[in-house]
């Protein structure tokens, strides 16, 4: 948010040649620069508020004096952002505080994969579709794009997504506590177009989704759910699938957690149970205070949180904050999110950007005066079944500490009084 | 009322009801034939289909022929598993494979084959799909069950002298076979708007 701090391009006949080569070797910047390197948290904050010196060096004192790039292939974004996901070997984290609006670039769309993302090439991809079928088929990427094509906007949440966060306040940012959800528009053909041409059994009840990762990772899915509203997906925001997003085909399942939607798919098998796989069993199941657990929780419940003001940014003064932020749920449309800068102690409505869409992610926005006064921020949201985002301790009251997964708490942002801001639970 | 002889079986009656329940038959028959619409796409082969279809479902379908010892999974287990899983399965850095039982209630659950799986046909289906990491789908049928007989039997619920093949593997009962519930949410109490 310190985008407007870089100053104006200078008018040459003012002078001068240091604000394109401003690291000269003179004492003074050597000195500010060990002064710096001091401290690996100072440079690692001064490189995410500013542009890098490299850039600053190459952009021309008046662009509107030098010609331009001719035109490319592919594009890049400017030399001068640097937004990126925070990587795990296993998994990556979209960094929501630098994104505006509701569509996630496919670049930074969030990753979480069981053994590696698989190279696939599209012309050798099958999909099987078989067991309680009429007749077993084989379909090609290429057969599968000329089958009547549906789009759509859908966020894909992993159900981990603040999972470290049940047991008090364990990200420093909005990435690290809420980085496992992002919202793409996805293109493919209804998964009830696929199985009516296989023709499917009375007998069948329940459909085995299978990727070919090396994880293999295998779901159960509900066949009434996904002949309602599934998709096989081959596009993404445009163009094919990112490899890190199941290229060259996926399954989506809108607003279900996210381990459901199995990318890199390759068989689909109709069945009259599910088959109680690794993941449906030992992993994505919610452990409960007694002892049971909760499995086959598919829906992602209805859950906002605030990326402007955000853990790890720094408000510069008193004065106008917009305080911006992203709802969603998996059963239907957010219908209001309510803002609070006290606390919690009282509530306003934000402005939600339309379109509101189903299973998607929504921007809402608010205007605020800030005091310079320590306060909390929240956000709260409203789905169109009535339910209300929970507390963290009205979940924890039901559910305990032990389920790790669907925490949709609110959360609550806490504003010092030199501007910073941190992850705080009250 | 209806007099008795309007309502006369004659055999051409009986005939004429007959023809009409064939015909319903034949015609019920043919709507649940496979109709496609696009004609899109190709038969799969038995040969395609049987080359990945490899879930086994918990009543043991899909379990190939061959059979595993406990002595021979503790070989196949320090040869493949123990690098990830720890000598004895309890040391990681991978998931802990045994122990836990009567945990879940408490303030630090572990969660392991013996104390939270379901079905032991789970833990053959998950070995070959997607173990070891560095070589998934390499085990035979026999180092599978072997394997999967090991950590069964290092979890207290197996014999040591249990041969594991397609038909007892299914007949195993896991401990916490009944632990799990359907989804029951929304569970957090609703406020009014």
């Amino acid at each position: 948010m310190n985008n407007n701090d870089a100053p104006l391009a200078e008018n040459p006949s003012s002078h001068s040649e240091s604000s394109d080569n401003p690291e000269t070797d003179s004492p003074l910047n050597r000195r500010t620069f060990l002064l710096t390197a001091s401290s690996t948290l100072a440079v690692t904050a001064a490189h995410m508020l500013t542009p890098t010196s490299a850039a600053t060096a190459s952009s021309p004192s008046d662009p509107a004096r030098t010609p331009g790039m001719e035109a490319s292939a592919y594009g890049t974004r400017a030399t001068f952002e640097h937004a990126q996901r925070l990587t795990t070997s296993t998994r990556s984290l979209t960094p929501l505080q630098q994104l505006s609006g509701i569509i996630t670039p496919s670049a930074l769309h969030f990753e979480r994969h069981h053994n590696g993302v698989p190279l696939i090439d599209p012309q050798k991809h099958r999909l099987l579709v078989h067991g309680l079928v009429h007749q077993p088929m084989i379909f090609t990427v290429e057969e599968l794009k000329r089958f009547p094509a549906e789009s759509r906007l859908a966020f894909i949440e992993c159900s981990g997504n603040s999972g470290k966060e049940w047991n008090g306040p364990k990200g420093r940012t909005v990435q690290e506590t809420h980085g496992l959800t992002s919202t793409s528009e996805w293109t493919g053909v209804s998964l009830a177009t696929i199985l009516h041409e296989a023709g499917i059994r009375s007998e069948a009840k329940w459909m085995l989704a299978e990727g070919s990762d090396a994880a293999a990772l295998t779901r159960s899915i509900p066949l009434d759910a996904g002949l309602e509203q599934a998709l096989l997906c081959y596009a993404q925001n445009g163009e094919p699938l990112r490899p890190e997003q199941g290229y060259p085909l996926r399954l989506l399942l809108p607003g279900w957690e996210g381990n459901t939607c199995v990318k890199w798919l390759r068989r689909l098998k109709l069945m009259t149970s599910p088959a109680m796989t690794r993941e449906e069993t030992s992993k994505y199941t919610d452990l409960m205070p007694d002892g049971t657990a909760r499995q086959f929780t598919f829906d992602m419940e209805a859950k906002s949180v605030i990326t402007f003001p955000s853990g790890g940014q720094q408000l510069e003064k008193p004065g106008f904050v917009e305080i911006r932020g992203l709802a969603w749920t998996g059963r239907g449309r957010i219908t209001h999110v309510d803002v609070s800068t006290d606390g919690g102690q009282s509530w306003q409505a934000a402005a939600l950007q339309q379109p509101v869409l189903p299973m998607c992610h929504t921007r809402f926005r608010l205007a605020w005066e800030w005091n310079g006064q320590a306060t909390i921020l929240q956000s709260r949201c409203h789905d169109e079944t009535g339910y209300v985002q929970p507390t963290l301790a009205d979940l924890i009251a039901i559910r305990g500490t032990h389920s790790y997964y669907h925490n949709n708490a609110i959360q609550s942002w806490k504003i010092t009084e030199d501007g910073k801001v941190h992850n705080v639970h009250i | 009322m209806f007099t008795s002889n309007k309502w006369t079986l004659t055999p051409i009656w009986v005939m004429t009801v007959m023809f009409i329940c064939v015909s319903a038959l034949v015609s019920a028959a043919a709507e649940s034939e496979h109709t496609p619409t696009y004609n899109i796409g190709r038969p799969a082969s038995q040969a395609e289909i049987h080359a990945w279809n490899i879930d086994i479902a918990p009543n043991g379908e899909g379990l190939p022929s061959g059979q595993g010892t406990v002595i021979e999974g503790a070989t196949v287990y320090t040869n493949i598993c123990a690098s990830c899983h720890g000598l004895t399965g309890i040391e990681g850095p991978m998931p802990i494979l045994i122990g836990g039982r009567d945990t879940l209630t408490t303030n630090q659950p572990l969660k392991t084959v013996g104390s939270y799986w379901p079905y032991a046909t789970t833990l053959y289906d998950y070995i070959y799909r997607a173990m070891p990491l560095n070589a998934p789908q390499s085990l035979s049928p026999q180092q599978v069950y072997a394997v999967v007989a090991w950590i069964l039997f290092r979890n207290g619920i197996i014999e040591e002298s249990t041969i594991l093949n397609a038909q007892t593997l299914p007949a195993v009962h896991m401990p916490n076979q009944k632990g799990f519930v359907r989804d029951t949410r929304p569970d957090v109490s609703r406020m009014v708007p």
